[in-house]
């Protein structure tokens, strides 16, 4: 009797399981059919050759529907917030692990977890009202809202998540290395740098790479704080316009079915796919990397 | 008579409130092979890493005594923790390449002690050999060191350590995640190099302290308790724990 349940029960798990994993496949299918079938509709108008090589992002004017600004805002700001978020952070997460008194971990590390609770919109509040008046008054610039406000704000964004992924994976690199490597005479930072950080590299990766999606799809903070221009960019002082914040602007005004609605899920695509593009290699190195482990 | 290679002199060491090591007076001669017996627990470990200072990992241990590598003072705040464990090596329980190549397990240490990057590959290559891992390896010293065997990752361990030729290799178990023909590998390489360096050996195989070693040590709960040839510790022991010890009346 109980064994029949139990053998019911089991089924019956099973078939929860994978209906849950099934579902999540499922979203993500009809996602990406949804952006794809709109994006269609966008390249039956519109030549794909314009829209990656032209120059400007204007779709109330004529021809004014190239990605490449928008693309070129978002690599800036993600490369930007990386630049500064993944030394600070791996290091951040390496001290904390490897050297900092038991005290000062007991509360540095739920400070650093407070960061990630602060809303985006905060966030840019601050980019608006504070870093960026500080950027212009440091760099003398008119307008402070630009690529390195920006990046500057994503990157604190974006610690929160690697330090704490950076933490577990180095935590997670068994004593045994450290000892291999002390014992051979290294010293603490040898070790650290040469065998425990190595060691972390896929745990890093994939730390890195959830970092870099919040960059990448953050909206609200640059969206306030980064100038809103579509222009191309030419560089960090240039105020830009991310593809996430285009879309948010855009997407509540424009009319339902024209060129311009599904331009803007076309561009959504693109973003899906460098996202995903990301998540690939990274999961690529991490895999490689693995095989150095037992 | 003997030539006192390594020896530790009224050594207390505690762990928090916990005294681990008592009151232990013991030094070991230059070539030869001592080994550490006695139950679990014991402190057989934790006498063996105070030689090369592990300890000073953990913040709650505490240290008290001298222990001397020849006539250096090995906690002596003027020599150098690198520089005191280039000269005394270690093996550990359980076989720890680092995860890098063969080649670059090898090289690690001589790197970063900065020998002449000409005679690198030299110094590999003879430490391999002394090793007797050189025949098996030599083909694919750029795969990982984990795809090694057990056995195979062990001797890699003992070959890093040697290649750094330092005067005292302290081993830990060494051989007790190995199968027996690994395990005989070992005793043959300890019993060959043993010519040029000083061994100290922890073990929980009776059979393996008598093959290996010219003395023993038998340690019960912090102290040394005996510690005489490996012949007068098997054959006549003086103190009865010892006796029921090394017949197995305990482990
Ligand atoms: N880092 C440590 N912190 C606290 N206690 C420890 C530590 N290392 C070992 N001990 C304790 O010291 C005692 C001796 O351990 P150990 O030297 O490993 O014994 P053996 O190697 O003889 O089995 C044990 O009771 C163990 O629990
Ligand atoms: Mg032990």
């Amino acid at each position: 009797m109980s064994l029949k349940k139990r053998e019911t029960t089991d089924r019956l798990l099973k078939v929860v399981f994978k209906a849950t994993g099934l579902i999540t496949i499922g979203l993500l299918g009809g996602i990406f059919f949804m952006l794809l079938y709109n994006s269609m509709a966008f390249f039956v108008r519109i030549d794909p050759i314009d829209f990656f090589t032209g120059s400007q992002w204007n779709p109330s004017a004529q021809g004014g529907y190239s990605i490449f600004p928008l693309l070129v805002s978002t690599a800036l700001v993600a490369v930007g917030s990386m630049v500064i978020a993944i030394p600070l952070g791996i290091l951040t997460a390496a001290y904390l692990s490897e050297f900092a008194p038991k005290k000062l971990q007991s509360w540095l590390k739920p400070a650093i977890e407070m960061l990630a609770a602060i809303p985006s919109v905060a966030i840019g509040f601050l980019g608006i009202v504070l870093v960026g008046p500080g950027i212009a008054s440091l760099m003398g610039l008119q307008n402070g809202l630009n690529a390195l406000n920006g990046s500057l704000l994503l990157a604190v964004m974006a610690l929160p998540t690697i330090i704490t992924i950076s933490e577990d994976a180095i935590k997670g690199v068994p004593q045994t290395y450290r000892e291999a490597s002390l014992g051979l005479g290294a010293n603490r930072w040898e070790t650290l740098f040469q065998v425990t950080l190595p060691a972390a590299l896929p745990g890093l990766i994939a730390a890195v790479m959830l970092g870099l999606g919040r960059a990448l799809g953050e909206t609200m903070t640059v969206l306030m704080a980064t100038g809103n221009a579509s222009a191309l960019p030419h560089g960090f002082l240039d105020s830009i316009r991310t593809i996430t914040a285009t879309i948010a602007i855009e997407m509540g005004e424009v009319p339902y079915q024209t060129t311009h609605y599904f331009a803007l899920f076309a561009i959504a695509t693109v973003l899906f796919l460098i996202t995903l593009v990301v998540n690939l290699l990274g999961e690529y190195f991490a895999s490689r990397l693995r095989k150095f482990h037992s | 008579m003997e030539d006192i290679k390594l020896s530790a002199h009224a050594l207390n060491l505690w762990f928090g409130n916990k005294q681990v090591l008592k009151n232990i007076d013991i030094e070991f001669a230059k070539n030869q092979v001592t080994s550490l017996i006695g139950p679990s627990g014991c402190g057989k470990s934790t006498l063996l890493r105070s030689f090369n200072r592990m300890h000073d990992l953990s913040p709650e241990a505490r240290i008290e005594g001298k222990l001397m590598l020849g006539e250096m003072d090995l906690y002596d705040p003027a020599n150098s923790v690198t520089q005191t464990r280039k000269r005394i090596g270690m093996v550990f329980q359980r076989p720890n390449p680092l995860p890098k190549t063969i080649y670059e397990n090898m090289a690690y240490a001589l790197k970063l002690h900065q020998f002449p990057k000409a005679e690198i590959p030299g110094m590999i290559q003879s430490a391999l050999e002394e090793s007797f891992l050189w025949e098996e390896v030599k083909d694919e010293l750029d795969k990982p060191a984990v795809k090694l065997s057990g056995g195979q990752q062990q001797r890699l361990c003992i070959a890093r350590t040697v290649v750094l030729r330092p005067e005292v290799i302290l081993m830990d178990e060494p051989c007790s995640a190995l199968d027996p023909i690994s395990t005989e590998k070992i005793e043959e390489l300890i019993l060959k190099l043993k010519e040029h360096y000083t061994f100290v050996i922890v073990t929980h195989n009776m059979q393996q302290a008598q093959r290996i070693s010219d003395k023993v040590a038998f340690m019960y709960l912090g102290e040394v308790v005996e510690f005489e040839k490996t012949d007068a510790i098997f054959q006549n022991p003086v103190h009865e724990l010892t006796a029921n010890y090394v017949r197995g009346y305990f482990g």
